[in-house]
């Protein structure tokens, strides 16, 4: 359903009125999704994973550039195409509450969605209703304000929000950040029971451990691109991680020992150049002189494809 | 709804507070002024009273006391609805005020409701289609009356539609040789014409830049973003959330330009000769009338003071955030 073939952005950024520096947060990333299945994308917090998603729905900043294509049902997305795609065909769970117009009530938010989702008055009053059942809440909620709605409601709100115009193809930025650990059960729920209607979820997460709980795959985010891609069979844990990110970030679960060795993973790549070397290469306790000059593509080892040469 | 009944409980008390802050600086400054009373009230006439007269004057009007007892006597005739006579035009303070005052409220009414939604709607499309075609006419309009002064703007219409085209009357309030209270309301409105354009074009330069400002700054806002994605297009981001979102800091502007709104109308009325309040100011101040000019300032403190609070009112009222925010919390 989704394709994204050698995404690239590119910020560019003055930093005195003569020269500019740039920042290429995003590089080579590959994915794709199909009907019926949720992909997450894990890495560290600030990485720039919601990228991606800003980069789907085509709502980047003006000063980011954009290489690659990014394919929906065999059409490439562009600044036209997707203005047919946004909210009809693919939608967004946004992080969290404040996104939302603070000053109009939620149930008018939802009907707003369902109508330039293309639905006439009568159905979209409609589908606001049966979307506020479905969701288990209750009529009243209706009339209330972003500001007074708790956790959880309002994120049922943001999943009625990106599902009432029968979107097939979701994007959820980050979902659980904040949530205790019985709302994001029933968000992870909700999103499993999308899926299994037959729609696309693409998971944006920092939080390994829920996307290990409901994706069909999983993609290890870092530096900027992915570097591992692993298949998950259903409610089984991800044990074959093999990128020694991936197996760092895993090793930092709580279930498995809450282990770090104290540093932060974060790596930027500056400039359009060709990366020289890996990027995990200052964290890594494999890394070898090869790892140093030779960039890494991502390449089958086992039933993953991973981004490392010793792999 | 406690903090609103505390909040309706303090708000007059701090906002009377001002109105006496500023009656006491007033007398003070006008009691430090060359202007004498008797010059004012007799004129020419001064030189022909004998020394006897003056002096019964003088004491008639307690311009012998000290002037903390003078101020004391006028603040106890003012809270008793007394604010003196005025002495150019012979009638009470009051009285002058109120009509003066009936004719300058419609010009600052139109000249206010008018700027308030030219500049809201400018600005809410100029700041939606940043950098477009119409944002920069609109921009150039705006940086260039928020840099001109009111009074040439007064004159420069005033040449041009009074005198040179002859479409609007150059002055006064309604045609010369007729009694104020025969004008008829088109003539009223006719002569309006041209002070209310005056205010209007100058008031709407402040209104558009603020606006427009605070649109840029909401489409860069996590709700625009989120209601784009949602399949929003721009002007369909700006209408049904943007507006929504900008239109409270923009009423309290408005409510707060009460002021210049004020200033400027002196300016107005001087260059067209409109007799409202400003030029009523104007002239108090230059024959000498104090107890007019006193009363004027008091006056002009209170509505200024009053379209603040009714911004806070307002903004109290619109803004769910605060009004359920207090119900419930």
């Amino acid at each position: 359903m989704l394709t994204v073939k050698d995404l690239n952005i590119t910020f560019s950024r003055y930093y005195n009125s003569f020269s500019q520096t740039t920042l290429n947060p995003l590089h080579n990333i590959d994915l794709n999704l199909s009907a019926g299945e949720i992909v997450a994308i894990v890495g560290e917090s600030g990485g720039g994973k919601s990228l991606l998603a800003h980069a789907i729905l085509d709502i980047l900043p003006t000063n980011a550039e954009l290489k690659g294509t990014i394919q929906f049902r065999e059409k490439l997305i562009d600044s036209n195409t997707i203005r047919q795609l946004r909210g009809r065909e693919i939608s967004l769970i946004p992080q969290s509450v404040s996104y939302l117009n603070p000053l109009i009530r939620v149930g008018k938010q939802v009907c707003r969605a369902a109508r330039i989702g293309g639905l006439t008055k009568e159905e979209a009053r409609m589908a606001t209703d049966a979307a506020f059942t479905r969701f288990n809440l209750a009529p009243e909620v209706q009339s209330l304000f972003p500001f007074q709605l708790s956790g959880g409601m309002a994120q049922r709100i943001l999943v009625a929000i990106a599902t009432v115009a029968g979107a097939s193809l979701i994007v959820a930025d980050e979902p659980t950040t904040g949530l205790d650990p019985d709302r994001v059960t029933v968000f992870l729920d909700l999103l499993r029971m999308l899926a299994d209607e037959g729609k696309a979820a693409l998971l944006i997460t920092h939080d390994l451990g829920a996307a290990q709980r409901v994706a069909d795959r999983i993609a290890v985010f870092h530096g900027g691109t992915l570097v591992e891609v692993v298949k998950i069979a259903d409610g089984s844990e991800v044990d074959n991680l093999v990128h020694p990110y991936s197996r760092a970030l895993w090793e930092a679960l709580p279930d498995n020992g809450f282990s770090t060795n104290g540093s932060s993973f974060s790596s930027h790549r500056h400039g359009n150049d060709e990366p020289l070397g890996c990027l995990f290469v200052k964290n890594c306790d494999r890394a070898e002189h090869r790892c140093r000059i030779t960039y890494p593509d991502l390449v089958p080892a086992g039933n993953n494809m991973v981004r490392c040469l010793n792999a | 709804m406690k903090n609103f009944l505390k909040y309706l409980a303090t708000k007059p008390l701090r906002l009377s507070i001002i109105v006496v802050l500023v009656a006491i600086l007033s007398f003070i400054l006008v009691s430090f002024s060359p202007l004498d009373p008797i010059t004012a009230y007799l004129g020419y006439d001064r030189l022909q009273i004998s020394q006897e007269q003056e002096q019964v004057i003088i004491e008639r009007w307690g311009l012998d006391k000290s002037p903390p007892e003078r101020f004391i006597a006028w603040t106890k005739n003012i809270l008793q609805g007394d604010f003196g006579t005025s002495v150019i035009f012979n009638d009470p303070v009051t009285l002058v005020i109120g009509k003066r005052f009936a004719a300058s409220f419609w010009l600052m009414f139109f000249a206010w409701t008018l700027s308030g939604i030219l500049g809201f709607v400018l600005g809410a499309i100029a700041g939606t289609w940043r950098d477009s075609i119409a944002d920069r006419i609109i921009r150039f309009y705006a940086y260039t009356l928020a840099s001109t002064p009111t009074f040439w703007v007064a004159m420069i219409l005033l040449v041009f539609f009074g005198v040179k085209l002859g479409w609007f009357p150059i002055c006064c309030a309604g045609p010369l040789g007729v009694a104020p209270e025969q004008v008829s309301f088109a003539d009223r409105l006719y002569h309006l014409a041209l002070p209310v354009l005056t205010l209007s074009l100058v008031g709407t330069a402040q209104i558009i830049l603020h606006t427009r400002e605070k649109m840029i700054d909401f489409f860069q806002s996590n709700h625009a973003i989120y209601a784009m994605s949602c399949g929003e297009a721009r002007f369909g981001t700006a209408l049904f959330h943007g507006l929504r979102n900008i239109l409270l800091p923009a009423i309290t502007l408005q409510f707060a330009s009460l002021g210049e709104l004020f200033s400027g109308s002196v300016l107005a009325e001087m260059v067209f000769s409109y007799p409202g309040l400003g030029k009523a100011t104007v002239d108090a101040g230059i024959r000498g009338d104090v107890p007019l000019l006193l009363g004027i300032v008091i006056f002009s403190t209170i509505f200024v003071v009053t379209g603040n609070l009714l911004a806070d009112l307002i903004y109290r009222w619109v803004d769910p955030r605060i009004q359920i925010g207090e119900a419930t919390g």
